[in-house]
């Protein structure tokens, strides 16, 4: 007792002005990170949007800055995602509702779910490799749009499992009670209750993932190196993305194709800054929803 | 929930289950199909692992037979692609290891005190409006915090040193600090928001400031969770790449100097990947060898976070 009694110090005027002088350096730190977010915008902002115009997302990769666009990088995204959430989401969804839905509490099922939890940390490198030795060589796609789409697919599964887990983990009980009173079998219920009602949940887990997809380069970089593309790929065709295209044009050492990146960065952070906008609006949507 | 074969002898055709209720629970041919899919899907996961482990092995293989494996981990000398070749990786894993601790010295204490302010000191309204802000800062690819660290941090870091040179360990340091802050803030405040209000009316109710409450009774009550987020963000550093590919340079060496030009493991993957090496030669299966130990030293950190949690944490 006398030990902490000596600890405790009686000045509360004393104590009151370090708690004082304390909450500025806890509300500086919060700055920190809002001001490094404000400065990279604005720094991004200054050097890429003298070079944002029309041209540059309709044209084509060039060794001339002047000439040199995004659209290559922007169509490679976009099919490279469209394939990536036509495998992920219903694999993601269908393993989530297996282990909230069906799934016994046995060995194996633990085993799966730790299993997910330590592939959400895997490093993205690392898909990459995976992606280079199943999907390129020994599935023989090449380094085509496929083979990246499903890297990144298996990439953001974990992601999508643990946000469609929540979702469905966050449907009442009640609602399959009263569809199994009403004689529904097991996937009746999920189909009929479970899923319509977890939906929004899912929908907003599935967004977020897939723009983090979106947003990696290293595991594209690993599967397909970087290409010279001046076309819009299909889906067996050598591709390139966004953030790759960004990559290439930081590497050059001259001052146009920095500010090129910078113009790529733009229209990237527009493109996952929407996706993240439409992912709040299902969610607030869903929750007014639920509350009346 | 059962679904055995000993139950479907009711079913007529499967098909008509999906248009009618039937009785009893799991009891069609197409409940049973569709359990199993999902079971399937389920799987994939597991899949995912061990074709990880598969191929990074099986490419390592090829690797450890000309290049014996105490040769790799103890040597200080990485050259894979200079004649003459050498095959110490300690070089890329010191450099790893500058740029994390710098990440690290940035955004623990900086990413503990924002958690403590947004858990313990916030009203609901600035909680509210600075959320989404640290949110963004997530969910910025790393490739454009490579650009901002070469073209704007870099520029600035040499006017304080003036010698140091473009490509360099402090730059992409600092700047992979600011990028795991929202991992470690994030999940720092969730433990905390975790400790129960009664022990915090107690703390008050004994006279304690609300700073002496934050650092001595939630921080403590906390911890678990926090050292878990620590441990997780320093996995996430180690395992990085685009932002230490653009800004941290190309030149393995061990060193404790942040100016200098390192790098790191993924970085090196990286850089190999973007040239035409042929798929049959050595250099290129160094990749594989160096994604295996670092696949290894972030399912090291990953596991001991997870278990740090489970095996600290207060039950309330």
């Amino acid at each position: 007792m006398a030990r902490i009694a000596n600890r405790f110090d009686p000045r509360l005027a004393r104590r009151k002005m370090v708690g004082g002088i304390f909450y500025g350096v806890f509300f500086a730190a919060v700055l920190v990170s809002i001001i490094s977010l404000f400065v990279l915008l604005i720094q991004t902002a200054v050097e890429g949007l003298p070079w944002l115009d029309f041209d540059f997302l309709t044209n084509y990769m060039s060794r001339k800055p002047e000439l040199a666009g995004i659209k290559a990088a922007i169509m490679g995204t976009l099919i490279t995602i469209v394939f990536t959430a036509l495998f992920t989401v219903p694999v993601g969804v269908g393993a989530a509702i297996y282990l909230e839905e069906y799934a016994p509490k046995n060995r194996l099922t633990q085993i799966i779910e730790i299993n997910i939890s330590n592939l959400a940390g895997v490093p993205s490198v690392v898909y990459g490799l995976l992606g280079l030795g199943v999907f390129v060589q020994l599935m023989s796609l090449g380094k085509v749009v496929l083979a990246g789409a499903l890297t990144l697919g298996l990439l953001v599964l974990p992601i999508v499992i643990l946000a469609s887990r929540e979702a469905i983990r966050a449907v009442p009980n009640e609602y399959r009670l009263g569809a199994f009173a009403l004689g529904a079998d097991q996937w009746q219920v999920i189909k009929g209750a479970v899923l319509p009602s977890a939906l929004p949940g899912i929908l907003t887990g599935t967004i977020l993932a897939l723009s983090r997809a979106i947003g990696e380069a290293a595991p594209i970089l690993v599967i397909s190196g970087l290409v010279y593309v001046t076309f819009v790929p299909g889906p067996l065709d050598r591709f390139t993305v966004m953030p790759l295209q960004i990559f290439t044009w930081v590497g050059r050492p001259q001052e146009d194709f920095r500010s090129l990146a910078a113009a790529g960065i733009i229209v990237l952070l527009i493109i996952l800054l929407s996706m993240n906008a439409i992912a709040v609006l299902v969610r607030n949507k869903y929750q007014t929803r639920s509350e009346d | 929930m059962e679904t055995t074969a000993s139950r479907t002898g009711d079913i007529d055709t499967g098909r008509a289950a999906s248009g009618r209720f039937r009785r009893g629970r799991g009891s069609s041919v197409e409940g049973t199909i569709v359990r199993w899919v999902f079971f399937g899907c389920a799987l994939i996961s597991i899949f995912t692992t061990i074709g990880i482990v598969f191929i990074l092995f099986g490419q390592s293989i090829g690797f450890f037979r000309e290049v014996s494996v105490w040769e790799f981990i103890s040597g200080t000398r990485w050259t894979p692609i200079l004649k003459p070749t050498s095959f110490g990786v300690l070089p890329l894993v010191a450099g790893t290891l500058l740029v994390t601790v710098l990440a690290a010295a940035v955004a623990l204490p900086i990413g503990l005190t924002t958690a403590i302010y947004l858990a313990e000191y916030a009203p609901d309204r600035a909680r509210r409006a600075l959320k989404p802000f640290i949110e963004i800062l997530a969910g910025i690819p790393t490739v454009v915090y490579g650009y901002f660290a070469l073209t704007f941090v870099t520029p600035q870091l040499q006017r304080i040193f003036p010698d140091m040179i473009v490509f360099n360990a402090l730059s992409a340091g600092v700047v992979m600090g600011v990028m795991i802050i929202p991992m470690v803030s994030s999940l720092s405040e969730d433990a905390m928001i975790s400790v129960p209000r009664s022990l915090r009316q107690a703390s008050y109710a004994l006279g304690a400031t609300r700073l002496e409450t934050s650092l001595k009774v939630v921080v403590p009550a906390a911890l678990s969770g926090i050292v878990a987020s620590f441990i997780l963000a320093i996995s996430r550093a180690i395992g990085e790449t685009m932002l230490v590919t653009i800004a941290a340079g190309a030149t393995p060496r061990i060193t404790a100097n942040p100016l200098e030009s390192i790098q790191t493991m993924t970085a090196y993957i990286a850089q190999l990947a973007q040239g035409e090496a042929s798929h049959d030669s050595v250099e290129y299966k160094t990749i594989f060898a160096v994604g295996l130990l670092l696949f290894f030293m972030t399912l090291a950190l990953n596991l001991l976070g997870h278990w740090v949690v489970r095996r600290w944490r207060q039950a309330y």
